[in-house]
């Protein structure tokens, strides 16, 4: 398992506070969410892609990343276009594209597209470790930050867990099909996985008792946002407040 | 509380042990007084060492017996926690050990539990670091370091804490011979006491001066001859003994 691909980097979205990269995310992400026209969504794809630019990121990978997103995307433009109710475009048979149905499909395409953008170019820039604490620290509940801080780092434990289960299973012969053994040793396979992560769920308890943990992460980092940070902030603000705008125009 | 500080630092006096369910002691009346200096503690699978270290620390309450620290007896969690200051316990797997994400966070969560500043915390953990030969790990991911990584770096987050015993827990274990001969290395210029439970006589031999054997919750004492000095994998298995002539 990889991640974090894009966290490592020097340009400006890789260097800026990151408080207010998600702070910018999610108001962009908003914001577009809620547009009814193609201005909104039009404007922000570029802006999605002149931050990726910005953050000169590996092509090939952000192309993948949105392939997958818009995998699923696929799936709505068969199924809203057949069966969203108005006007059709064109029918052949019992089939009818729906109209509406099209240009919500755009629509939906153009919002995620360029939403998506915005969280690769502005999140996928910090390391997760980076993005906890500033989620802590804008206000988050720290019950919050810390499953997402150990989650991220015991997955790749627990996933190497899983793989080790697996290769001893594959060793000794297991070939997965459709029948009952086959369902009965992944379940075993999941309960293992499980019962071993509860285990070790509790160790590091232990050793954290040991430490003199007593419910309470302190940062060792203090954030402290510079100017490029405050003018993204107000460049996000005017955007924002651009969207709200041409919503309401 | 008043340490008796002229008392031996730790005291097991018939401490017994079982585990939830369990119709044999995990530990059986243990009597275990360790040295000053380092000590070692050998012996099968199942035998009780981790056990041993996990009453000492207070993670595991004994049934029976009783534990002083410093000639005061430990009975309540409150007790544990001026023991935890000065009793680092170096865990098996050190991915138990690490949790944070990167080296620096991991190595100063101690000193800021303890509620040193941020500034003092982050200093201490880089001197520690540096101390060990590995300033450069300082911003790494922890869970991207090699397995030798890894070792060195759990107990840089002990060491951190400067305490006064440390109890290591088969520290050899998946170790490369470069980072085995790098945490002898480490161990032989400490100046603190440390117990050390291992496989591995070698080890016990070129880092202690005396072994205990453990063998179905029960401890052993050998004598401090039986230590040799020479380097081979042992024929006698696992027992301290003599060598004739």
């Amino acid at each position: 398992m990889t991640f974090e691909n894009f966290s490592q980097g020097n340009s400006i979205l890789h260097k800026m506070d990151s408080r207010i990269k998600i702070i910018s995310a999610v108001a962009l992400a908003a914001a577009l969410s809620v547009c009814h026209d193609y201005i909104s969504p039009g404007i922000g794809l570029l802006l999605g892609v002149i931050m990726i630019l910005t953050a000169r990121l590996r092509f090939r990978e952000v192309f993948w990343r949105l392939l997958l997103v818009n995998g699923f995307i696929a799936l709505l433009w068969v199924t809203l276009s057949l069966t969203y109710p108005g006007d059709s475009l064109f029918s052949f048979g019992p089939l009818r594209l729906s109209k509406p149905g099209i240009e919500l499909a755009a629509l939906i395409t153009l919002k995620s597209n360029a939403i998506v953008l915005f969280f690769i170019a502005l999140l996928a820039t910090s390391t997760v470790a980076d993005l906890g604490h500033a989620l802590e620290a804008i206000g988050t509940p720290r019950k919050f930050c810390l499953l997402l801080l150990f989650s991220y780092r015991y997955i790749f434990v627990i996933s190497q867990e899983y793989l080790r289960l697996n290769r001893a299973a594959k060793l000794r012969g297991f070939r997965p099909t459709t029948n009952l053994h086959t369902y009965r040793t992944y379940g075993h396979l999941f309960g293992m996985t499980l019962v071993r992560s509860w285990n070790r769920a509790g160790r590091v308890r232990q050793a954290m008792t040991l430490r003199g943990f007593h419910g309470r992460f302190y940062s060792l980092n203090v954030n402290k946002a510079g100017l490029n940070d405050l003018l993204f902030l107000m460049f996000t603000v005017i955007i924002v407040l651009g969207f709200v705008f041409i919503e309401f125009k | 509380m008043n340490y008796n500080h002229s008392a031996p630092f730790i005291e097991m006096h018939d401490v017994t042990y079982f585990y939830p369910g369990a119709e044999k002691p995990a530990l059986d009346k243990v009597n275990f007084i360790p040295d000053k200096g380092k000590v070692g503690l050998i012996g099968p699978n199942g035998s009780g060492k981790t056990t041993l270290f996990h009453i000492i620390m207070g993670l595991l309450k004994p049934d029976n017996g009783q534990l002083l620290f410093k000639g005061q007896p430990l009975a309540h969690e409150k007790d544990f926690r001026q023991l935890r200051r000065e009793v680092g316990l170096l865990f098996q797997d050190a991915d138990d050990q690490l949790f944070s994400p990167t080296v620096l966070e991991d190595v100063a969560f101690g000193p800021l539990n303890l509620g040193i500043s941020p500034a003092m915390a982050r200093k201490a953990a880089c001197q520690t670091l540096a101390k060990l030969g590995l300033s450069d790990l300082v911003e790494r991911i922890t869970h991207q370091l090699s397995g030798g990584e890894k070792k060195l770096v759990s107990l840089a987050t002990i060491l951190v804490m400067e305490p006064k015993l440390l109890l290591l827990d088969e520290p050899t274990n998946n170790l490369d011979s470069s980072t085995r001969m790098k945490l002898i290395e480490i161990l032989a210029g400490l100046k603190l006491s440390c117990i050390i439970i291992s496989h591995d006589w070698d080890f016990l031999a070129a880092t202690t001066a005396e072994i205990y054997a453990m063998e179905n919750g029960l401890l052993i004492r050998s004598g401090k001859s039986s230590l040799h000095n020479h380097f081979h994998v042992h024929s006698h298995g696992g027992y301290p003994h003599e060598h004739g002539g």
